[in-house]
């Protein structure tokens, strides 16, 4: 990884714009994160907010804009930044015939990972999966899945996480181990982005929060500056759309 | 050595995979039967210049059973979600079309072989003589098919009607690699000597360069979005 400077931003987007065809997704982001930093970013359905982690993980390229994270410079660095990141989403990205620790053994050989067994075992005991490593993954529940993402997604200890939308299909139970494990990454400093329709469970863990509407970032705030309990206002004032008759 | 051990990755995952489930192997080596079968009632094998017609009758078994598991190469991978997961890999494009090709050119060649064999019973054909030129024209068409195979599979993954478009994409393609590979066949399968077939095997090894050299500087295009 190149070497960034103390006040260097580790994610930083300058006028980020996406359009497929006619159709502006993303109006001229601008977005910068610190290390240890956690972002909570709330958009209702269709504001961008998948469009926008899939262009800062390098799944897809902006129309036009800046894109720096770690030092590396989007798309021309993509094959690097891939090692330093971590993407957990919806979906597990899981080859479920195959069992947990083939699962991890492909994606730690594809991200290079040294000493793989004893790093497998590590993540493993982690994510609380170690009796299972030998199960197919096609017999875990849906929450053992997403956890087992988790720990597919952190093989190769990345610096910096994208989550989106990571809550989804997971219930009570399953939802406070994920929570337990992105406060351990929180506590590690990682640097984390995690896209939530779920006020709540967002601004429990983040350090800063940010609102996305029709592809235009309209806030962003410290956690500290956040009146926790009032957020839903705050959410509804920025997202809801004014009637043309009122 | 990274990218090999990266490339051994996409192998290994894929054909622990498909060994586990034998869907794609199964199916195709099941088609490929049939289709012999029907063929081998359909022009009575055996009797006055059938002969002339194996090379046909094989390769269209090998074409069209080999088309039902290329689709497979990224079509499951985007059916299962596990192909963003892929391309989230540090790994050049070049990298993951070459792993899924070697994949799709491994099960494919199994099916060809499993082709061979029942074609030698179904059709009283003694392929041992030309065990040599008839395997250098299977190794080349083969990887032919498969190269061109992976890149189409990627594109029709897209699509919603994937198993059409791979077909519309791929029959006008291979169409060169096609023809060489029946005219080699049916040269060697006359007897003639390795050196008779020497122009069809060069314009299969340019076929396979061209669409090699083709997956290299185009599939991070394809795979985008």
């Amino acid at each position: 990884m190149p070497d960034l400077p103390e006040h260097n931003y580790i994610i930083e987007a300058r006028g980020v714009v996406k359009k497929f065809g006619f159709k502006t997704v993303l109006r001229n982001v601008d977005l910068f994160l610190k290390k240890g930093d956690l972002l909570a970013l709330f958009g209702h359905n269709g504001a961008g907010k998948t469009t926008l982690m899939q262009i800062l993980c390098s799944l897809m390229r902006p129309t036009s804009g800046e894109i720096c994270i770690a030092g590396f410079d989007l798309p021309h660095d993509s094959e690097s930044l891939r090692e330093v990141i971590g993407v957990i989403s919806h979906n597990t990205f899981l080859y479920t015939n195959l069992s947990a620790d083939e699962n991890l053994r492909f994606y730690g050989m594809m991200y290079g990972v040294p000493k793989l067994n004893k790093r497998i075992e590590e993540v493993m005991t982690l994510v609380g999966l170690s009796k299972h490593l030998k199960d197919r993954v096609q017999t875990f529940s849906r929450g053992m899945q997403q956890r087992l993402s988790v720990a597919r997604a952190i093989i190769h200890d990345p610096l910096i996480l994208f989550l989106d939308e990571p809550y989804t299909g997971l219930d009570q139970h399953g939802a406070e181990e994920l929570k337990q494990l992105l406060e351990n990454f929180r506590d590690q400093k990682k640097t984390i982005i995690m896209t939530s329709h779920d006020l709540d469970r967002g601004l429990e863990l983040c350090t800063q929060a940010a609102i996305l509407r029709s592809g235009t970032l309209v806030y962003k705030e410290d956690i500290a500056k956040i009146d926790k309990g009032n957020f839903k206002n705050t959410y509804l004032k920025f997202t809801v759309k004014k009637p043309l008759f009122a | 050595m990274d990218f090999v051990q990266k490339l051994w990755a996409i192998v290994w995952k894929d054909l622990t995979s498909e060994l586990r489930s034998k869907e794609m192997i199964l199916s195709m080596c099941l088609f490929s039967f049939l289709v012999l079968i029907i063929f081998s009632f359909a022009f009575e094998m055996g009797f006055g210049d059938s002969k002339k017609i194996i090379p046909g009758i094989l390769w269209v078994s090998f074409i069209f059973s080999g088309l039902m598991g290329v689709g497979r190469s990224f079509g499951l991978e985007r059916d299962r979600g596990t192909i963003q997961g892929l391309f989230l890999c540090p790994m050049s494009p070049w990298g993951i079309y070459l792993g899924k090709m070697i994949g799709t050119f491994v099960f494919t060649m199994i099916m060809v072989i499993f082709t061979v064999s029942i074609s030698t019973i179904l059709f009283n054909l003694n392929v041992l003589p030309f065990l040599v030129p008839l395997g250098l024209i299977i190794f080349l068409g083969t990887l032919g098919f498969s190269t061109v195979g992976t890149i189409f599979s990627a594109i029709s993954a897209t699509t919603r009607t994937r198993d059409v478009m791979l077909s519309i994409l791929f029959f006008p393609v291979s169409v060169p690699m096609i023809i060489a590979s029946v005219k080699a066949t049916g040269t060697v399968l006359d007897g003639k000597p390795i050196q008779a077939i020497f122009s069809w095997l060069n314009i299969l090894a340019a076929f396979d360069l061209v669409f090699l050299l083709l997956a290299y500087l185009t599939f991070g295009f394809i795979i985008e979005e």
